[in-house]
């Protein structure tokens, strides 16, 4: 399989093409031949990143580098930053506005939900500047 | 449980992907939250939703949702219509409300993503 990388680039509060750099990046996927179980993993990961990128912040970017080995996803956006990762990391806490979660969205499950898909995830955030999650599915040979 | 059945039980209006009634249902999600069907529906079941809009078609398509019904009449927009009929999954609308919709459901057999055993 060969190696490839690409970048999406994210606009806050374009609720229209939310979810458009996910599912782009699952086509990539399906056509790079990856299995559909580890495609659902990285899409719902990446889309729950992708929908924080959207509701909290200016803008942002979607990396992806897929090696052999594993598929990694770095999403930076340019938002608020979170006070407190743990917090945010449990289920049900969430800061959303009420017109998000009539959305569906902002039930306190999209960190929770992406650390639920992958192998590993990094969440760094500074206050006022962004927030960086970075999260890895590993692919085993017979990927 | 084919669609076209689940169309008729529920005397649904089909507003996407009529070509797909053929389609084989097993398992059914239903939620209006969709980090809820991100982190607890399962490949290939159908979603049961009151919620209209896109972020439901791309929820869906992420999450392998073969296809959906709106319930209580609730109609998405011309835009969601079409986005679902490009990533090909089926829309149905019923006037149904959401207990009735999954009672009726489960009482033909359709179960849940769950591993309950009825």
């Amino acid at each position: 399989m060969p190696c490839c990388e690409g970048v999406f680039f994210l606009t806050g509060k374009d609720f229209k093409n939310a979810g458009a750099a996910s599912s782009s990046l699952k086509g990539i996927l399906e056509d790079i031949g990856i299995p559909a179980a580890t495609i659902r993993r990285v899409a719902i990961a990446a889309f729950e990143a992708e929908m924080n990128t959207i509701i909290y912040s200016v803008a942002g970017m979607m990396n992806y580098v897929i090696t052999p080995e594993m598929i990694k996803i770095r999403i930076q956006d340019m938002g608020p930053g979170i006070p407190d990762i743990d917090l945010a990391m449990k289920e049900g806490y969430s800061t959303a506005p009420d017109y998000i979660r009539e959305m569906g969205f902002g039930s306190g499950m999209g960190l929770p939900n992406i650390k639920r898909n992958a192998d590993a995830l990094t969440v760094n955030s500074i206050l006022g500047e962004g927030t960086t999650v970075e999260f890895i599915i590993n692919l085993t040979p017979e990927d | 449980m084919l669609l076209k059945d689940i169309r008729d039980l529920l005397d649904a209006v089909v507003l996407a992907r009529e070509q797909d009634m053929g389609m084989e249902i097993e398992r059914a999600y239903c939620a209006d939250l969709m980090s809820d069907v991100l982190a607890f529906s399962i490949s290939n079941s159908l979603l049961i939703t009151g919620l209209t809009n896109t972020q439901v078609i791309r929820t869906a398509e992420v999450a392998t949702i073969k296809a959906i019904v709106f319930i209580q009449n609730k109609r998405p927009d011309i835009q969601t219509i079409s986005l679902a009929d490009e990533k090909k999954i089926p829309l149905l609308v019923t006037n149904f409300s959401m207990f009735d919709t999954c009672g009726l459901l489960f009482e033909k057999g359709l179960r849940s993503c769950s591993d309950l055993e009825f």
